[in-house]
C-alpha cells in the first residue's frame, strides 16, 4: 500500500474555466474555497485534520458528536474508547458493525495521523501518538 | 468502476479478461469464479400447507420485507410490519418537488424539482435478468420502461486524456476495437500466430477482425466511410446537393490506450448492466408504493425498533414512536422476518446465536452519494444529442447520467449529476453539507457540460451514510466475510431469519432483497408445517 495515489486539490488543477467558474459559485456552499479529492482508490489527504474533515465527519459529524438515526453513529467526543489507542486503530483499519474499514484505503501514516488527531481533539487529551509502525503491526 | 488498487483485484482481473477477450471469456471466468448463473427465481412461490393461525411480526417495510408480508399473508398467516419510516419501500425510494429529506447532522432539504421531474437515490435500473423482480413488477402492474445505460453518444472523459475534452463514447469504441483489429490483422499476416492458430482459422480471424473492427480491404483501421460507420462522421450523410458524408480522423492506438478511457467501456460488457435494462415509470418508488397497496394495511409506520427478544414460544420486539420516542411498545409474533439493515441491527439487543450475531457484525456498509441537478434546459439533447445513457469521467463526480423519460422535449430536466458508489470520493462527497455536494457537482460537471453555468436551477445530494434509516448504501461483503459469515447469517436461528439485500449473493441490488425474502419465508413456512 501507500506509493501509489496522487493527492490532488480540486479544482486548482483544472482547465482555467472551471477555476473561473468555481467564484461563481462558490458561494454556494458553506465548504472550504479549496477541497482534497482522491483520485483514485487511495485517500490523497494526509494531515489527520484533513482525513477527519474530508472522511469521518460523514458520519461522526464536524464537532465529532456522532448522530442518531434508526442507529447510532457513536460521539468521539471527550471519548473514553480513545484511551487505549490499540482500539481507534483496530477501528479504522478493519471496521466493525456500521463502521466501515479504511485499511485498504489508508496507509499506515494516514491511519496514524487521524487516531491521533481524534486523540488530541475533541475534548480527548491523550498524548501517546501513535506511530505508523504500530499501524503496520495491527494490519492482519 | 471508481477504484484503482494497485493490486488486482477480482472484479479488475474480470474487467481485463472482458476488455480483453470479450464478453463470453469474461462471462465463463465470472462462472468459474462462482459469480455468474442464471437466475434462481422459478415463478411464483407456492407455500404449501396450513400455517394454522401461526403469526410472522415483518421488521421492515423495504422490498424484502413486503414481499415476505405478501407471501406470508397470502399463504395464511397472521402478519404484521414495524417501518422506521413514514412511507413505505426503505431504499426503493424516489424525490420528487415538495419532498423533504432530513439527514443524520440535521441538514434538512427540499426538493425543488418541477412536477414530473424526480430523483431515484437509491435503486434506479432494473437489469433484464432479475427475474424475481420483473415478475412482482408485472403482477403489480408496474409500467416499465428502458434505461439506458449505454448510449454510444454519451461522453467519456479524463482529465488526463485529449487535453480534458471529453470524447464521444462511439468513437473510444471504435478506436479501441480497430485498433486492436488492425494490430492482429498485422500479426497474422506476419506469420506471428502460425504455431497456435491453423491456416484456415487464420482466415476466418482475418475476416472477423475486417468486420469487428471495420477495417478496410488491406486490414487497415483507416479515415474512410467504413470506420466512419462505427466512430461517426466529421460531416453526416445529408440530402440534395450537400448529401455526400465526410468521414472522421482515427485516434492513434498509441494515444487510445494511454487515454485508459478504454476501462469504462466493461461498465457496458458487465452481466448486471447488459442491455436490456429498466425503470419503473414515474419513479423507483412505483414499485413500492405497489406494493403497499398490497400490504400497506399491515404497517406500523414511525416504528422505531429498539429490542428484538425470543424464546421457545415466540418473538417479542419492542419499539418506540421514532418521531417522538416515548413509552416503549411491544409487539409479540410466533415468528419474526427482520429486515433491518445491518449497520442497525448490529447496534440493537437481540436474541440470537453468536455465530448469527458474529455475522451480523462482519458487513460493512458501502459508501454512496447521488445528487440530482435540475436545469432550464434539456441541453444535453437539445446541444449535444444525449438521450438517456450514462457519461463517465475521472473527476470526482464520476458519472453523468441523463434522464431516460420525457425525451426531446421543451424545457427543464433533471440529470444525475453524480454518482459514486465505494472508493474516497464517496467518503468525501458524504462528509460534505448538501449544498456544498451540489454546488461541487455543477462545478465538476461544467468541466463536461459547459452549459451547467448559464442553466442550473437546484439540486438535490444524498449521501448514503448520513440516510437515518440505514446508515449506509448496502451491504459490502467482502470474500472472507461472506467465506466466514454468509451462511450463519442465513441461516434461521429459533424463530428469527434474516432477509435484505445483505442476506444475498446481490448485495445493493433489489433482487438480491426480494430472493433473500423468498428464500427465508419458504424455510420458515416449511419449519412451520412441519412442526
Amino acid at each position: 500500500m501507500g506509493q501509489g495515489f496522487r493527492r490532488v486539490r480540486w479544482p486548482v488543477r483544472l482547465a482555467l474555466s472551471a477555476v473561473m467558474m468555481l467564484s461563481a459559485t462558490a458561494r454556494a456552499h458553506d465548504g472550504p474555497e479549496n477541497r482534497i479529492f482522491s483520485s483514485g482508490f487511495n485517500f490523497a489527504e494526509t494531515t489527520g485534520e484533513e482525513l477527519f474533515t474530508n472522511v469521518c465527519q460523514g458520519c461522526h459529524m464536524p464537532d465529532a458528536g456522532g448522530a442518531s438515526g434508526a442507529g447510532v453513529y457513536p460521539s468521539l467526543v471527550a471519548d473514553k474508547n480513545l484511551e487505549a489507542r490499540g482500539y481507534p486503530v483496530y477501528l479504522v483499519l478493519n471496521g466493525r458493525r456500521a463502521m466501515p474499514p479504511f485499511g485498504e484505503m489508508m496507509t499506515d501514516a494516514q491511519i496514524a495521523a487521524v487516531v491521533n488527531y481524534l486523540r488530541t481533539h475533541f475534548g480527548n487529551a491523550y498524548d501517546d501518538a501513535v506511530t505508523a509502525n504500530e499501524v503496520r503491526d495491527a494490519r492482519r | 468502476m471508481q477504484s484503482e488498487p494497485v493490486t488486482v483485484r477480482r472484479r479488475d482481473l474480470l474487467a481485463l479478461i472482458g476488455t480483453v477477450a470479450g464478453s463470453a471469456a469474461m462471462y465463463h471466468a465470472m462462472t468459474s469464479l462462482g459469480l455468474a448463473s442464471e437466475s434462481r427465481y422459478k415463478g411464483p412461490i407456492r407455500l404449501e400447507g396450513d400455517p394454522r393461525g401461526a403469526s410472522v411480526l415483518v421488521l421492515g417495510a423495504g422490498l424484502a420485507g413486503m414481499t415476505a408480508a405478501l407471501e406470508l399473508r397470502k399463504a395464511g398467516y397472521t402478519v404484521q410490519i414495524l417501518e422506521f419510516n413514514a412511507r413505505p419501500g426503505g431504499r426503493n425510494w424516489t424525490l420528487r418537488g415538495g419532498d423533504a429529506f432530513t439527514e443524520l447532522g440535521g441538514h434538512k432539504q427540499v426538493c425543488e424539482f418541477e412536477d414530473g421531474l424526480y430523483l431515484n437515490p437509491g435503486p434506479w435500473r432494473i437489469p433484464y435478468h432479475h427475474r424475481a423482480l420483473l415478475d412482482y413488477c408485472r403482477r403489480l402492474g408496474i409500467a416499465l420502461e428502458p434505461f439506458n445505460q449505454l448510449n454510444h453518444n454519451a461522453l467519456l472523459h479524463s482529465v488526463r486524456a485529449f487535453g480534458g475534452k471529453p470524447q464521444r463514447l462511439r468513437a473510444v469504441k471504435a478506436d479501441f476495437q480497430g485498433q486492436i483489429a488492425e494490430l492482429l490483422a498485422k500479426v497474422t499476416q506476419q506469420g506471428k500466430l502460425d504455431e497456435t492458430v491453423s491456416k484456415e482459422d487464420q482466415e476466418i480471424l482475418l475476416q472477423a477482425l475486417r468486420s469487428w473492427g471495420a477495417l478496410d480491404n488491406g486490414y487497415g483501421y483507416k479515415a474512410n466511410l467504413i470506420s466512419a460507420e462505427f466512430r461517426g462522421y466529421t460531416k453526416d450523410p445529408g440530402g440534395g446537393l450537400t448529401a455526400m458524408p465526410e468521414p472522421s480522423e482515427p485516434v492513434g492506438l498509441s494515444e487510445v490506450l494511454k487515454s485508459r478511457l478504454w476501462r469504462y467501456l466493461r461498465g457496458f460488457a458487465h452481466y448486471n448492466f447488459q442491455t436490456t435494462m429498466f425503470q419503473p415509470v414515474g419513479g423507483m418508488d412505483m414499485i413500492g408504493k405497489a406494493f403497499a397497496k398490497e400490504v400497506g394495511d399491515l404497517i406500523r409506520y414511525n416504528a422505531k425498533v429498539t429490542q428484538i427478544q425470543q424464546d421457545a414460544r415466540g418473538v417479542t420486539v419492542s419499539y418506540v414512536d421514532a418521531k417522538n420516542p416515548g413509552a416503549v411498545q411491544q409487539v409479540h409474533a410466533d415468528w419474526c422476518v427482520c429486515t433491518i439493515p445491518l449497520t442497525i441491527l448490529s447496534q440493537l439487543p437481540l436474541d440470537v446465536s453468536a455465530a448469527m450475531k458474529s455475522a451480523i457484525d462482519a458487513v460493512p456498509y458501502a459508501a454512496s452519494v447521488k445528487i440530482g441537478l435540475q436545469f432550464k434546459r434539456r441541453f444535453w439533447e437539445e446541444d449535444e444529442a444525449i438521450y438517456g445513457g450514462i457519461s463517465y469521467t475521472d473527476l470526482p463526480i464520476r458519472q453523468i447520467a441523463y434522464p431516460n423519460y420525457d425525451y426531446n422535449r421543451a424545457g427543464r430536466g433533471v440529470l444525475l449529476g453524480a454518482y459514486l458508489f465505494d472508493g474516497p470520493n464517496s467518503y468525501e462527497f458524504t462528509a460534505m453539507s448538501p449544498a456544498e455536494r451540489v454546488a461541487r457537482a455543477v462545478e465538476f460537471g461544467a468541466v463536461i457540460h459547459p452549459q451547467y453555468k448559464s442553466e442550473f436551477e437546484n439540486g438535490i445530494a444524498v449521501a448514503w451514510h448520513r440516510v437515518p434509516f440505514v446508515l449506509g448504501c448496502a451491504g459490502d461483503w467482502s470474500d472472507e466475510a461472506r467465506a466466514a459469515h454468509y451462511n450463519n447469517l442465513c441461516q434461521i436461528d429459533g424463530r428469527i431469519a434474516l432477509a435484505g439485500e445483505h442476506a444475498s449473493a446481490l448485495p445493493a441490488w433489489q433482487e438480491g432483497a426480494i430472493l433473500s425474502a423468498l428464500d427465508a419465508i419458504a424455510r420458515l413456512h416449511d419449519r412451520v408445517v412441519r412442526t
